[in-house]
């Protein structure tokens, strides 16, 4: 029960605001520390590919942004549900602080894409359903910044955007399956859950370890991001004008 | 029942709703996302008649020609069907036999599908040089040794 009620404690921006800088400070940290270690692995340690030379090693930018497109937009339609169901704050506050984060992933994903696709295919970009899906996603995110910047009131605001990003959902597995359902020029998956990787060991390893990096920058900056928008909309209240980097 | 309980089961129809709804509509659109057709759906007269369309298949071994200029002529099959391909300009650096490539063209009326736009389509494999050889001796070894085995027979 006690385990509980410290849980909650913490869907109260007053309570969260320090836990957020202290998960920030180690994630970016870890981050830091994983980011080195993976591009060390994918520049000098993972082997030249048999076919496409050196040119493929962008996928150890490419593929981590594009898992995390899309694995941070279902977070953040996740807390967005939380905070239109609950009337949770913080939870719409998880939401906004996310989108900047994912917006970049999605754009790093397509930029890099193209980079690779014009040596590879022949073509900087063309209009199969992986690349307009994923390009649809980075729309849905700058809508949803759009949208939310664009109303006054938070309470709407957050409304709004909620029931964009939920609408929105449908377009992940979309992205993710457009590749099996669909004849496309974006080769399918080759780490897959159900069907083990295509790719030598240490590629992966070097793949994963990106994700992870990754995974520990995008919860970082989150993290300063949400205790931005904690100081700012908690601004009239007592606790935030007793913190000692307000009072100063 | 409460009022969040009220919004949640909103939320949970809405979705189930909006799935259906796309479910549907993506059922409706089924082929047309496809970026390509196959060889067979050229051999089944699938493909739109008159007009440019995409073709993608795999370059059949030992099918490129190079002729005049930048000509290429080449099949590509999906190992059912195979159809003849005409090319002139510059072909991405993946393009090679037995590699999958997408042309953009039109059908000739000689069955020789005339391309404007020729992509390399890359296949999910990653691997180093030195285990992509091995795979390949070991591809021949074994069919040296189903011949062998075949032999008496």
């Amino acid at each position: 029960m006690s385990g509980r009620l410290s849980f909650y404690r913490f869907s109260s921006p007053a309570a969260f605001y320090p836990l957020a800088g202290a998960i920030g400070k180690v994630s970016a940290l870890i981050a830091v520390v994983l980011l080195a270690i993976g591009l060390y692995m994918s520049f000098f340690v993972a082997p030249t590919d048999y076919k496409q030379g050196e040119g493929y090693r962008i996928i150890f930018i490419h593929v981590p942004s594009a898992w995390m497109s899309m694995f941070i937009y279902l977070v953040m339609a996740f807390w967005a549900g939380i905070g239109l169901v609950f009337n949770t704050r913080l939870s719409s506050m998880m939401a906004q602080a996310l989108a900047p984060t994912g917006a970049i992933m999605t754009f790093i994903a397509l930029w890099t894409g193209a980079f690779w696709g014009k040596p590879m295919w022949g073509a900087w970009w063309v209009w199969d359903a992986r690349l307009t899906s994923e390009l649809i996603l980075f729309f849905l995110y700058i809508g949803f910044i759009a949208l939310q910047g664009s109303i006054d009131d938070t309470r709407r605001a957050d409304r709004a955007g909620a029931v964009l990003l939920l609408v929105g959902v449908v377009n992940i597995p979309i992205i993710y399956f457009s590749v099996k359902w669909w004849n496309t020029l974006h080769q399918g998956a080759t780490v897959s859950v159900t069907e083990g990787s295509s790719m030598s060991t240490i590629m992966l390893q070097a793949m994963l370890i990106m994700t992870f990096a990754f995974w520990a920058y995008s919860v970082a900056v989150a993290m300063y991001r949400v205790r931005s928008i904690i100081l700012e909309r908690e601004k009239d209240t007592r606790w935030v004008s007793e913190l000692p980097e307000v009072r100063r | 029942m409460k009022a969040r309980h009220k919004r949640l089961g909103f939320l949970l129809v809405g979705l189930v709703v909006l799935g259906a709804a796309s479910w549907l509509v993506f059922n409706a659109l089924g082929n047309n996302l496809s970026y390509f057709f196959s060889p067979t759906e050229v051999a089944e007269n699938k493909v739109p008649a008159d007009h440019v369309f995409r073709l993608g298949g795999l370059v059949q071994p030992g099918s490129v020609e190079r002729g005049e200029q930048l000509t290429v002529h080449f099949d590509v099959t999906d190992n059912a069907h195979t159809v003849r391909v005409a090319y002139t300009g510059i072909l991405p650096d993946l393009f090679k036999e037995g590699q999958g490539v997408i042309a953009q063209g039109r059908m000739g009326s000689d069955g020789v599908f005339v391309a404007d736009e020729v992509l390399a389509k890359h296949d999910e494999n990653y691997m180093s040089p030195e285990v992509a050889d091995a795979l390949e001796k070991g591809h021949q070894k074994g069919i040296e040794n189903m011949a062998k085995e075949n032999k008496p027979l």
